[in-house]
Parts: C-alpha cells; sequence; structure tokens
C-alpha cells in the first residue's frame, strides 16, 4: 500500500460513551485514498460504533476529532457524510420493509427534476437495471416496485450493498456486509469490495470470517474491548499466524503475550 | 418543508434497461387496498340508491354533502401525513378556531383581509410546528401529547375570544367568501378548496423528497436516520401541513356561518381520524394515500348525509359509520395479510 496517499478518512482520539458503557476508548484510526482496511473484532469490541461514528450518526465524547480529507469535519452528519462521498452498509442494512426497492435504494438521496419534484422514474428505472447488473436477480418476480418486506434475506442484503455502491463513493463502509449470503453472493460481495479499490477509492470492511478479510485487504486493524489492540498488513503476516493472534487477542486483550 | 442537502447525484451512465411491465394483477394487487376503498364506497353509494332513490338521485343531497365534508374533509388529507410517519394529532379541532383568532385579531388592527388570511395560516403553522417539536424533539408520545395541546389551542382561543364569539358580515369579506363559499361550474367552492388541497398533497407525497421522507420516517425512523433522513424534521413539518390546513379549514367554516363560533371544531376530531384510516392509511406507519383518505372522507360525509335525507333517525348514522369502519378495516386486515403472502 502507497503510504503517500492522502489520509481521506481519519479519527483522532476518539471515546464514545453510551450511558455506563465506554463503547470506543481513545480511538486512532485513518483510511487512505485506495486502501481497503479491515477492521477485525469481537462481537461488542466497538467496530459497528467506529462505522456509525465515521458516517455522522454518532459524535465523538468531547476530546476526540473526526477528521475528512484532513480537515476537522464540523457539523458531521449522515447527510453530510453522504454528500462527500461517504455510503455505508449497514449491519442493521438501514431498509424501510414497507417501502420498494427503489425507494429504499435511493433513501435519504433521492434525485429529483428542475422542478424539483422526484424522478420517479429514473429512480425505478435504474433500481430495476441494478437489480439485473450488481444483483443479478433475473427472475422476473424481482421488480423496483416490490416491497423489500417480500424479499429473502440475501436479496435484502443485496438491496443494501448495491445501494452503497452504485452512487460511486469514495469511501465505502462495510459492516458484516456477508452476514447471511450464501456461498456466491459472498463471493460477490468480496469482488465489489475488490472493485472500490480498482476505481481508486477507500473501503473499510468488517467481517467476523477472516478469510473474507485476508485476501481482500491492504491492512487489519484489530479492535479489542474499544481500544484499537494492534494493526498490520497481511504481507508481514501469514493467515495461521492472524488466527492465532487474534486468539491472544481475545484473551488477553493484546496482540502478543 | 424539511430538505436534506445531499445532492441526488447518482449514476451518471443511463440504464438502457427498462423497468419490467407490470401484470394488471400484479397491478390490482399493489393497489389493493385503494381498489377495496374504491369498491366499498361504491357499494355504499348503490345500498344508499336502492334504498332512496329520490333522495340520492337528487342534487340538492350533493350539494349539501359537497359543502359541509370539506369542512373537516380537508384535515383528513392532511392527517394522512401525520399518520404515515406513525404518529398521530387530536390538536387539530383546536387549530381550526385558534387560527381564526389571529385572523380576526389581525383583521381589526389592520384591516386588511389579505393579513388577516395570512395571520390564521401562520398561527395553524406555528401550533402544527409546536405539536412535532413536542413529539419530534422531545420524544412525548404525540397521541398523549397533542391531547394536551388540545385542550391547550382551545383554551388560549377561549380565553382570548372570551368566550364569545365573532361575527363576521362585514361587506370587506365578500370577496373572501365568495372564493371560499362561492360556486365555480355549480360546485360549491368548499370542495373545489378540497379537491385542489388534495391534488397539491398528492403531489407533496408522491413526488417530493419530503414526501418520500414522509414513507421511510413512517416505516422506519432508525433506517431513515442512517440513511441521512432528518426524522425530526420531516415530523414537524408533517405536523406543521396539518396545522395549515386546519387553520384553513377553520376559515372555509366560520366564512360559511359568518361567524367563528368559540366552540369552532369540536365534535369533527374523530371523523378526519375515521376517514384516514377507512382509505387505508396503516396505524403503524409507512402506508398511506391522500386519496385514499380523499375517499374515506366521500364515504363518512355520505353516510352523515345520507342517512338524514333518507329520513332515518341521527342515531342511525352511528350504526353506518360503526358498520361501515368495521367491515372495511376487517377487509383492509384481510388483504394486506394476503399481499404479505
Ligand atoms: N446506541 C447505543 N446505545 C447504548 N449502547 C450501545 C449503542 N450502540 C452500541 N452500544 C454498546 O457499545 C458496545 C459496542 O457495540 P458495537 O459497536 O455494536 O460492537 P460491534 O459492532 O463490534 O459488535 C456494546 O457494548 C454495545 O452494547
Ligand atoms: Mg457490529
Amino acid at each position: 500500500m502507497d503510504e503517500t496517499a492522502p489520509v481521506v478518512m481519519e479519527l483522532h482520539n476518539v471515546s464514545k460513551t453510551f450511558g455506563e458503557v465506554q463503547a470506543l476508548r481513545d480511538v486512532n484510526f485513518h483510511v487512505r485514498q485506495g486502501e481497503i482496511v479491515g477492521l477485525l473484532g469481537d462481537n461488542g469490541s466497538g467496530k459497528s460504533t467506529m462505522v456509525k461514528m465515521m458516517m455522522g450518526y454518532h459524535q465523538p465524547d468531547p476530546g476526540g476529532e473526526v477528521r475528512f480529507d484532513d480537515e476537522p469535519v464540523r457539523g458531521w452528519s449522515v447527510a453530510k457524510a453522504r454528500s462527500l462521498g461517504i455510503e455505508t452498509v449497514y449491519q442493521e442494512r438501514a431498509l424501510a420493509d414497507l417501502q420498494s426497492v427503489w425507494r429504499n435504494m435511493f433513501m435519504g438521496r433521492e434525485p429529483v427534476n428542475r422542478f424539483g419534484l422526484l424522478d420517479t422514474r429514473r429512480m425505478r428505472r435504474e433500481a430495476a437495471a441494478l437489480m439485473k447488473g450488481h444483483m443479478g436477480f433475473t427472475s422476473g418476480a424481482v421488480h423496483p416496485d416490490n416491497v423489500v418486506q417480500t424479499m429473502s434475506g440475501g436479496e435484502k442484503q443485496g438491496v443494501a450493498i448495491t445501494r452503497a455502491l452504485h452512487f460511486h463513493a469514495r469511501l465505502v463502509l462495510l459492516d458484516e456486509p456477508t452476514m447471511g449470503l450464501s456461498l456466491s453472493e459472498t463471493q460477490k460481495t468480496l469482488d465489489f469490495v475488490r472493485s472500490i479499490k480498482e476505481a481508486g477509492h477507500s473501503a473499510v470492511l468488517i467481517d467476523h470470517n477472516i478469510n473474507h478479510v485476508y485476501p481482500v485487504v491492504d491492512r487489519l486493524v484489530v479492535l479489542d474491548r474499544g481500544s484499537i489492540a494492534g494493526e498490520f498488513s497481511p504481507s508481514e503476516i501469514t493467515l495461521d499466524e492472524l488466527t492465532d493472534r487474534l486468539r491472544t487477542v481475545a484473551r488477553t486483550g493484546q496482540m502478543e503475550e | 418543508m424539511a430538505k436534506t442537502d445531499i445532492p441526488p447525484s447518482v449514476d451518471e451512465h443511463p440504464a438502457v434497461d427498462a423497468v419490467p411491465r407490470i401484470s394488471a394483477r400484479l397491478f390490482l394487487r399493489r393497489h389493493a387496498l385503494t381498489t377495496g376503498t374504491v369498491v366499498i364506497a361504491i357499494l355504499m353509494w348503490t345500498i344508499f340508491v336502492t334504498a332512496a332513490p329520490d333522495v340520492f338521485l337528487s342534487s340538492s343531497i350533493y350539494n349539501a354533502f359537497a359543502t359541509t365534508t370539506p369542512l373537516w374533509g380537508m384535515m383528513a388529507l392532511a392527517l394522512t401525513f401525520v399518520v404515515i410517519t406513525r404518529e398521530m394529532d387530536l390538536s387539530f379541532v383546536s387549530v381550526m378556531a385558534l387560527g381564526m383568532v389571529g385572523f380576526t385579531r389581525v383583521f381589526d388592527w389592520t384591516g386588511n383581509v389579505f393579513l388577516a388570511i395570512l395571520a390564521c395560516l401562520i398561527v395553524g403553522l406555528a401550533c402544527g410546528c409546536f405539536n412535532g417539536f413536542l413529539v419530534a424533539i422531545l420524544g412525548i408520545p404525540s397521541l398523549v401529547i397533542t391531547l394536551g395541546t388540545m385542550f391547550f389551542f382551545r383554551g388560549i382561543e377561549m380565553v382570548l375570544l372570551d368566550g364569545s364569539g365573532v361575527a363576521l358580515t362585514g361587506d370587506e369579506f365578500t370577496g373572501l367568501r365568495n372564493a371560499l363559499n362561492g360556486q365555480t361550474a355549480g360546485i360549491p367552492n368548499e370542495m373545489v378548496w378540497m379537491v385542489v388541497i388534495g391534488v397539491v398533497l398528492w403531489l407533496v407525497l408522491n413526488r417530493t423528497r419530503f414526501g418520500a421522507h414522509l414513507f421511510v420516517v413512517g416505516d422506519n425512523a432508525d433506517s431513515a436516520r442512517m440513511m441521512g433522513v432528518r426524522v425530526a424534521r420531516v415530523k414537524i413539518a408533517a405536523f406543521g401541513t396539518l396545522g395549515v390546513v386546519a387553520a384553513f379549514s377553520g376559515l372555509v367554516a366560520s366564512m360559511q356561518s359568518s361567524y367563528l363560533w368559540p366552540t369552532l371544531g369540536e365534535g369533527s376530531l374523530l371523523l378526519p381520524i375515521a376517514a384516514v384510516f377507512l382509505g387505508g392509511t396503516s396505524v403503524f406507519g409507512g402506508i398511506g394515500t391522500v386519496f385514499g383518505s380523499f375517499l374515506g372522507a366521500l364515504m363518512v360525509g355520505s353516510i352523515q348525509a345520507g342517512v338524514i335525507s333518507a329520513g332515518m333517525d341521527g342515531f342511525y348514522t352511528q350504526l353506518f359509520f360503526g358498520m361501515v369502519i368495521i367491515i372495511s378495516l376487517v377487509l383492509q386486515t384481510l388483504i394486506s395479510r394476503r399481499m404479505r403472502h
């Protein structure tokens, strides 16, 4: 990975407290342009909180700072993050079940014509094309007007992933995108992540399966109980060593014994 | 109106594929709720015509119907927005009257009818936004808090009016009265306004980003928030819209009777609510149509007009209301359940 590539997104001394729970503790983290960063860590280690922090859904506790394009962000919000080219596949999927595929695809980012009216034709047309292209739905039963509720788990996930990818975001955050996907769907999702890099864009990939993360990423960051426990590149460590170290982290909270 | 500042820039290359056509059967399925409401409305009307042909085939009943139903029907249209966001409003009946206090006060000060109308609508907007603030920012359940503001707004109005009404008989109001209560092509203007408001609200709901956000906010507020929709703003705007329409309804009603009754709106709370639910808007949020509420209002209004015109005792109205509402909701539930499988 090119260490001189500009840093796109940075968390600086970020902590996050929810009532009694400290979900993040002095986290320092960055993503460079054209870089895929894998984020590993146990359940509850704060991965999703980090994603939502970068996305402007959570604000850091006082003292912490979110930086985008080397500038501290001000009035950071999801709307602002998206307008600057960050898209997310949330762990929760963030779909509206009773709405059609096309309404979900464009939720919060609906195109309008020059009169300020929704361009519903364009949304339906693009949703149809995306469903065929990216998601590979060929069955005639899947129509952009279908409500998400009627779709299978994998199909819903497909909607969330396609939505994050088709805006050509500069930074894509994927929080457990392969959860519940079939083998071929998982492969396709990982190919998507590679294509982000090929387009010169950046991504953060969270996945519990190291076999998914290891071959795709440029750098691995391990999170443990809200703190960064270590980071390294796949070129300096074999998959077996990585597995060993993650076990150590889970036991001791440290990278090495 | 709520706006997000995400530029809606998407894929540059236009998709070549057209949207697959949907079959007539699928179309009917998709619009099953609206179709069901239309069928029930036609059925009801057929029953009325059969039962009392001389009443229901003469135009006088439709005239009476078209002057009274819009007085609360317009509010049903705007209430649809609030219900789609999964909230409820009980205070709009008081907003009707409070807006008119704004109207009479500003008219007394300035003698300008236009300014008075503006004041009326602004009071309505302020009341609605106040509701929205309590619900969306403070997070108080809307059913509870708007019960409070219903009494509160009514109380302010009663205090300001000192409990007595205001005559609106001056010549200055002739133009306004013609516009609100006259006729256009033989149709009472009250109904014309209701149709105009319906068309505008339909457009807002189905063809603006605010409208799209109403649906997703009611469907899943967390998802909407994660995708950058400003949930609180959307809800406040929904309540604000209802406030403006309620104030306008109050103006239409007061001009019709040439008198501002301090009790204006009392007794018309349940009719708009019934109309919205009859029209297929879901109490669980995320689903609803302005057209459905329009039909719902026509149905509720025709029961009211029909029972009385057919020479039946007034208390039959409630029996019919109850029957129609129960039958419709049972049908809707069955239809929705079938659509899901
Ligand atoms: N909105 C919230 N309110 C309260 N606690 C939260 C919230 N979000 C996350 N947490 C807590 O923060 C910790 C980290 O959660 P999360 O970021 O979801 O972990 P991960 O994604 O790594 O599994 C957990 O203990 C979780 O219960
Ligand atoms: Mg998580």
